[in-house]
């Protein structure tokens, strides 16, 4: 039988020109060739799956919610139920109302859910459903029935990462409420796009700093469960819906992401509304991003910084010592998210690795500017926002990479360049445990280091004809 | 546990053999709010034409589409492997008002230049045909051009269900067949239809057809080359497999160029053996062609039947539940697991109509329940009620099983493994056995016994 893997891959057969030349504006538009970003959607379904009891619920296409189930699933290995209004041809003429409402109540009878959250697809956009109308509508002799927060998410503008915090900024402008008087009870922690692992740890700093946290939203039991008795509709877990509407009355909310911080945000909006205060800190990934988090942490509560994670930070910068000739001077390939990939950039600048090429799908203008403000000499990086894989291709090729960090989708490439490839972020649909990759805090910076390090040693090992036992 | 409550109007999509007379609803639009493991139209069409490995797919729309459908299946190519890239318009806000006509046209001339395809296929996703773009004239303006057919597939998402996709892809598929000379083709050939290569399937069933002395002309789509497509008018027989994506190509082929088709299956033992005899049985003025059918057959039963014997005696009296995109799919599975001496106690379909509904009834024990586009709420009320050993189905039915405590198998086309043919049937058994055998299950909730 003929093997597919003996073949050139399409990636080896693509003639390589520069990714550089992709710039934008009309008369250089080029196509996106596997693409570094998903729609929009998808994102917003991915952060409603962390509220409580929660349904996603697409108003258009059937596809749209199959696709972004299928995704997720691929990734989380949980089942993910996402409604949708399932667009027929009559309401793509005449208006999604009637499905949009037939399908509320569906939903509602089938899955019983403490809130519904509904994002708009490109369809419904495009023909200009008025869904707040609709969901006016809707209300009328069903005020005792669960929130529906409403997001607009059409997949033409922007990513999945600025659909996911849309939702949340969404979910919490309808549901917190301003108190009278500013009350200071725990603290408000939107976290962005990270692991189910990782949330569980921000859960356990919190605990030892004696605060309560509310985490908006918590994908940590939804998206990472186990094993069930019966078919659960909506698994336990996610931010309870009281405790998003408390979270006006917060002592102060932290948001993580560099570029986040430049935009419009949920941590922002119940600033301005209701006087919560927002720290916007980097993604906690490596020493110092991590420094600022529990120095935040420690301002805020009062408490000193726990011992445990002052023997994490101690651990992890031995290990640092003790790996830093395997990784000092490598040159990296960086890709995904745009926070995530300055987080990583800033792990990898403590430990001499040079961050060659940080690409992104999304366009948000602040990538150099935010990732300047954590790696020592930026000239050093290639920066490219609305970046396909096509275009990594082309440059990585370029640029001489030891390796690879990001989502499994660069495997590809660098398998054709035949580099290591450690994944991180999402989706990580070619391997178990993509859920369980912890990348936060001291304890996230010593599973990366060690994966990282671990990587380019059995590349120097298995390249290397001597077959050495001993590195 | 709380009763799994079933909406009152998917009531009609669900029968209980043996409880009522049969009568099913099948063949209509999902019910809103209802979480469909079906896709769409776009979806259909997708899947259909992905396998031509050296044409251009390119999506005309926002990203989402593109990115979800990039490189997902395991439809293998022996050479050119440009169905395995990802290409999209990624219409942003500014061209859903003016239009993605000009983005449309540089990306199809960019694309055409870099990739010299020998093809290209554009499918229109949802808002295209909101915003009126004319793609049809693109494709012809760039088809000029660039000396290529530039197909237009007509795929918005909303135009109907998954099956309007593939009559979409067959459409556009037609438009090259007939454009190569078929001098060379023989009076006993075929042409594969509806058979994708995943893990490499196609190049099983072609090797049979070799070896019996039948000439296969193309296989549409695994595998797939636009030339071999072009010159398909050429063979006798078109023999159908998948019948529910690429049945339309065949009529149109029948209409257009006097080809007969049937239908078939490679799953499993008997289903493989009867689609070779059935076009063995087309060439009557060849008799060898039957004789060497013979041969292969008892040679290949012959070679898997002790390791199947091996697996049927840890699967006996196992309890099945399928669920899969076409009903003919789950007609073969319905034989093959009694093959290896396993009971169905659920079977569905995505896509199926009244026809296959009331075969699988036929096939179908008592008791069993039949299921048309149903949801993981339905899904699981029966796995759990009729207590399943193994779930068949695709990436989005897998997690249902694996939460209750129930084994697995992909039969859609993420897996790498070839379950057609002969040795298909003995992956299939060894998958089988592998999940359902395997010792997880007892610390599982629903089986716990310890």
């Amino acid at each position: 039988m003929k093997r597919a893997d003996a073949k050139t891959t399409a990636a080896a057969a693509a003639p390589v020109t520069k990714g550089k030349e992709k710039k934008k504006g009309k008369e250089n538009y080029r196509p996106t060739r596997n693409a570094c970003k998903l729609c929009a959607p998808l994102g917003a379904a991915l952060a409603f799956k962390g509220f409580s009891k929660t349904i996603p619920f697409l108003h258009g296409s059937q596809g749209c919610a199959t696709y972004i189930r299928r995704y997720l699933i691929s990734h989380y290995r949980e089942p993910v139920d996402i409604a949708a209004s399932n667009f027929s041809e009559e309401a793509a003429i005449f208006g999604g109302q009637k499905s949009l409402l037939l399908g509320l109540e569906n939903v509602c009878r089938q899955y019983r859910p403490e809130m519904i959250g509904l994002a708009t697809t490109c369809l419904s956009e495009t023909i200009g459903d008025n869904v707040p109308m609709f969901l006016k509508e809707y209300r009328k002799g069903r005020e005792d029935g669960p929130p529906v927060v409403h997001v607009s998410t059409p997949s033409y503008r922007g990513t999945h990462a600025e659909g996911f915090h849309e939702a949340v900024r969404a979910v919490v402008e309808s549901l917190a409420t301003a108190p009278e008087t500013p009350s200071r009870e725990g603290i408000n922690l939107f976290p962005g796009m990270v692991s189910p692992a990782d949330i569980r740890h921000l859960k356990e700093i919190f605990k030892d700093f004696e605060t309560e946290v509310t985490i908006l939203p918590d994908i940590s039991e939804t998206l990472d469960g186990h094993l069930w008795s019966e078919y659960i509709r909506m698994p336990e877990g996610g931010t309870p819906i009281q405790k998003i509407r408390g979270s006006g009355r917060a002592r102060a909310s932290i948001e993580f992401g560099r570029v986040l911080s430049g935009q419009k945000s949920a941590g922002k909006s119940l600033e301005e509304r209701a006087r919560v205060q927002c720290f916007s800190l980097g993604l906690p990934i490596g020493v110092s991003e991590s420094d600022r988090l529990f120095q935040t942490l420690s301002e805020l509560t009062g408490h000193r910084v726990p011992e445990r994670y002052n023997a994490q930070r101690e651990r992890l910068l031995d290990a640092y010592v003790d790996g830093h000739k395997y990784v000092s001077g490598a040159r990296a390939i960086l890709y995904g998210e745009e926070d995530l990939v300055i987080g990583l950039a800033a792990f990898l600048s403590e430990i001499g690795i040079t961050p060659v090429l940080c690409a992104s799908g999304s366009k948000s203008g602040l990538l150099k500017e935010k990732l300047s403000q954590v790696t020592p000499d930026i000239s050093k990086i290639q920066v490219e926002e609305g970046a396909d894989f096509s275009d990594i291709e082309e440059i990585a090729a370029q640029s001489a990479p030891d390796i690879f960090i990001g989502s499994s989708k660069g495997y590809r490439i660098a398998r054709a360049l035949n580099l290591p490839l450690v994944r991180a972020g999402f989706p990580i649909h070619d391997r178990i445990g993509g859920p369980r990759i912890i990348h936060l805090g001291y304890q996230g910076a010593q599973a990366l280091f060690d994966r990282i390090a671990n990587a380019l040693i059995e590349k120097r090992q298995s390249d290397s004809k001597v077959g050495y036992g001993y590195m | 546990m709380s009763q799994i409550e079933v909406l009152k109007d998917r009531k009609s999509q669900i029968h209980l053999k043996g409880s009522e007379p049969f009568e099913m609803t099948c063949d209509r639009h999902s019910l809103s709010g209802s979480v469909s493991q079906r896709a769409c139209v776009f979806c259909g069409s997708r899947v259909v034409l992905y396998p031509i490995a050296d044409a251009l797919h390119l999506v005309h729309g926002p990203i989402g589409c593109a990115a979800y459908t990039w490189d997902i299946r395991g439809a293998l190519s022996s050479g050119p492997e440009l169905h395995r890239m990802s290409f999209s318009t990624d219409l942003q806000e500014t061209d859903v008002i003016y239009g993605g006509e000009k983005r449309l046209y540089a990306a199809l001339t960019q694309l055409i230049d870099q990739y010299q395809p020998k093809a290209a296929f554009i499918y229109a996703t949802c808002i295209v045909g909101i915003i009126g773009d004319d793609v049809a004239a693109v494709c012809s303006r760039v088809s000029r051009e660039k000396g290529i057919p530039v197909l237009p597939v007509h795929s918005e998402g909303f135009k109907g269900t998954k099956k309007d996709g593939y009559r979409a892809a067959c459409d556009a598929m037609f438009k090259l067949v007939g454009r190569e000379d078929t001098a060379d083709v023989s009076p006993f050939s075929i042409n594969i239809l509806g058979e994708f290569n995943i893990g490499g399937e196609a190049w099983i069933i072609r090797k049979y057809y070799e070896k019996m002395g039948v000439q296969v002309v193309s296989v549409m789509t695994g595998d797939g080359r636009v030339g071999e497509i072009g010159r398909s008018h050429g063979a006798a027989l078109n023999v159908v497999q998948c019948s529910g994506a690429m049945t339309s190509l065949a009529e149109m082929m029948q209409k257009e160029y006097g080809i007969p088709f049937i239908r078939v299956s490679y799953f499993g033992l008997e289903d493989t053996a009867k689609a070779l005899y059935d076009v063995a049985r087309r060439f009557p003025d060849n008799p060898e062609i039957l004789t060497r059918t013979m041969d292969l057959v008892k040679n290949e039963i012959r070679a898997i039947e002790p390791d199947l014997k091996e697996y049927r005696k840890d699967l006996e009296g196992k309890r099945a539940a399928i669920y899969v995109g076409g009903a003919f799919k789950a007609f073969s599975l319905i034989r093959a697991l009694k093959t290896l001496g396993m009971e169905v106690v659920l079977a569905g379909s995505q896509t199926g109509t009244d026809e296959d509904y009331r075969i699988l009834e036929q096939m179908c024990d008592e008791g069993t329940v039949i299921l048309d586009d149903a949801n993981p709420v339905e899904l699981s009320k029966y796995v759990i009620e009729k207590d399943a050993d193994l779930f068949i189905g695709g990436v989005k039915e897998r997690p249902i099983a694996y939460k209750l405590g129930v084994g697995f198998c992909d039969h859609n086309h993420e897996r790498k493994i070839p379950l057609a043919g002969f040795i298909g049937m003995y992956n299939f058994a060894k998958e089988v056995h592998s999940t359902v055998t395997s010792p997880v299950w007892k610390f599982a909730h629903r089986r716990r016994r310890v």
